[in-house]
């Protein structure tokens, strides 16, 4: 018997309506992964039981015959950054330790409505802020990656979404979700050969999440299949008039218009993405990526991005900015950690409590958000930022005048060893050289697994479509996932 | 322009973070690095272009003037550090 948790989140929905199994008996599979790969360290909070009786509305719900949910019978991880009602949610900080929220998340609350079951909160870097999922209060997760020839090294999963990329490629979940302020769906996804979309900008309510940066932050799934990203989008997309950013649109059938036949659609290979020490590898890979495209019937331009050198640091003052001006909320007193010391007044108390309920790389990007929005400051850093955040965007709408989609490498290497970049954040930053810019312009893109290079880890491509078109970005991907024919899997260590 | 000691113990008070000299003072290279690296936004020519706010076109919506939620004072105390008679409680602010 085939195992359960090999299945899609398109397979497990499928065979629980055509009876080849139960939803709980899916669910105790992925339960009893969940509870053997602690090692991993994917979640901060696991929740058997709510994945058990979400199952067992879901067989119910089919034995007497009702309309089934579209995702009866999946049960998926959540990022704690999404509030759960009743459930810890902590963004990975010791702020918010023992936080339980008494509401749900706008997007979890479609996906529980749709009949997905919860196995747990996944872990992430601290407030979402980083790139290896290091800064995570809870210990940092591992990739269940490792390189070949007996290397044993402790791989990053990526981040910030790192849980949900660890358990996904792990198959302790099928899906999950993610949330990407500068690529923390697609550079994660691509260091564990999974798939990951974020969508464009206000399509995926932000209500009920953890605000990091919220002219950046979206939400997205994660999963190991473009068709189960589609599955996932759907429910989590629609207006929200709780989100004043909420884009009051119709959710497009993603799923049911898939197709990977690309004729008569041009793809921009933009210059600016392949700099001087690019590694061969992914280099390399990107031609291929080029190649699959053609070979699936799009014609092939060359394109010009030319503000892209200036897109990590534009995101590097906006992204601080509006953390430092997000993070303010956190002050001890309407909920998370208070530090209170002995005689302290109000002040001192905001101060104590920041002091000891933040890592010190989110204490560094409020700083910095905190300097670049200061009286003096103000026009040189942050109106400069925003207008070549203009100028970036202008980019890419030039850019689809001559095309309708992008293909860019997702990140400039494969996975590294923890601790490998964890002293000089500048390196770190470099990461999310090729996500930011389209977090930037609010645009849709997607990650894909494209291979593995040499050291037998996975690397990825990236699609960035127009502004509300993820049809095209999710065909695309749909067309290198096909050819690419990536069934790689980690072995089994944890 | 590089930031001195002095100016990460204010941008320190003004994000309400207490450190400690020791800390302030790793801060000030970490901090000097960063904005060094941003600095070069300064060579882009950006004559004549807004500053851009709002990736996405989109109209801010008006609701009707109507109450909407309330009456979840126990909710919103759930979480509180100190909660005392349905308030949020605070140390003593007026010496």
């Amino acid at each position: 018997m085939t195992d359960l948790t090999d299945l899609t989140v398109a397979d497990i929905r499928d065979g629980f309506r055509a009876g080849d199994f139960s939803a709980r008996e899916v669910a105790e599979a992925f339960n009893a992964n969940v509870a053997a790969a602690k090692a991993l360290n994917a979640f901060i909070v696991e929740t058997p039981e709510k994945a058990l009786d979400a199952a067992d509305a879901a067989d119910k719900a089919k034995a007497a015959g009702e309309t089934l949910g579209q995702l009866a019978g999946v049960p998926i991880g959540m990022k704690d950054l999404f509030c759960t009602q009743g459930v810890q949610t902590t963004a990975a900080s010791h702020m918010l330790e023992g936080f339980v929220p008494t509401y749900e998340s706008t997007v979890s609350g479609k996906l529980w409505a749709a009949g997905a079951g919860m196995l747990g909160k996944l872990n992430l870097d601290q407030f979402a802020m980083g790139s290896s999922n290091e800064t995570s209060y809870y210990g940092n997760v591992i990739s269940p990656w490792r390189r070949g020839g007996g290397d044993n090294a402790a791989l990053a999963p990526g981040g910030s979404s790192g849980g949900s990329s660890s358990a996904i490629a792990a198959r302790l979940c099928p899906a999950a979700t993610g949330t990407d302020t500068g690529g923390s769906i697609r550079q994660p996804a691509a260091f564990t050969g999974i798939s990951g979309i974020k969508p464009t900008y206000g399509r995926c309510s932000r209500w009920g999440i953890v605000a990091f940066a919220s002219s950046l932050d979206q939400a997205g799934p994660m999963a190991r299949t473009v068709r189960d990203n589609a599955i996932l989008l759907e429910v989590m997309s629609g207006f929200d008039p709780k989100d004043s950013t909420s884009l009051d649109l119709p959710v497009p059938q993603w799923e049911a218009n898939l197709s990977s036949d690309l004729k008569g659609k041009k793809v921009g290979i933009p210059k600016e993405y392949r700099p001087e020490g690019l590694d061969p590898e992914i280099s390399a890979l990107w031609d291929r990526g080029i190649e699959w495209l053609r070979d699936a019937g799009a014609e092939v331009v060359d394109v010009s991005l030319p503000h892209t050198q200036y897109a990590l640091p534009t995101y590097y003052i906006i992204a601080p900015a509006e953390a430092s001006s997000n993070l303010a909320r956190y002050d001890g007193v309407r909920y998370g950690q208070r530090d209170l010391p002995d005689g302290a007044g109000l002040q001192d108390m905001y101060a104590a409590t920041r002091a000891a309920g933040f890592g010190p790389e989110v204490k560094r990007r409020i700083m910095i958000g905190t300097y670049v929005l200061s009286a003096g400051f103000y026009d040189a850093y942050y109106t400069q930022a925003q207008k070549v955040r203009a100028l970036i965007a202008r980019d890419f709408e030039l850019a689809f005048e001559k095309c309708d989609l992008l293909l860019t490498p997702t990140a400039p290497s494969a996975s590294f060893a923890l601790g490998e970049k964890q002293a000089d954040p500048l390196a770190m930053y470099l990461n999310d050289v090729f996500t930011v810019p389209a977090s930037l312009a609010g645009l849709p893109a997607m990650a894909v697994p494209g291979g593995l290079d040499s050291a037998g880890l996975p690397i990825g491509l990236q699609i960035i479509g127009k502004a509300l078109d993820e049809q095209t970005v999710l065909n695309a991907s749909l067309a290198l996932e096909e050819r690419a024919g990536f069934t790689a899997r980690p072995d089994k260590w944890w | 322009m590089s930031i001195d000691l002095q100016t990460v113990k204010k941008i320190a008070s003004l994000s309400r973070i207490s450190v400690t000299d020791a800390e302030a003072e790793a801060m000030v290279p970490e901090l000097n690095n960063i904005l060094g690296w941003v600095e070069q936004l300064g060579e882009v020519d950006v004559t004549g272009v807004e500053p851009m706010t709002a990736v996405i076109p989109n109209q801010q919506r008006l609701r009707d003037d109507v109450v909407t939620d309330g009456d979840v004072r126990d909710k919103v105390l759930a979480n509180a550090p100190q909660a005392e008679h349905g308030f949020f409680a605070v140390p003593k602010v007026i010496e």
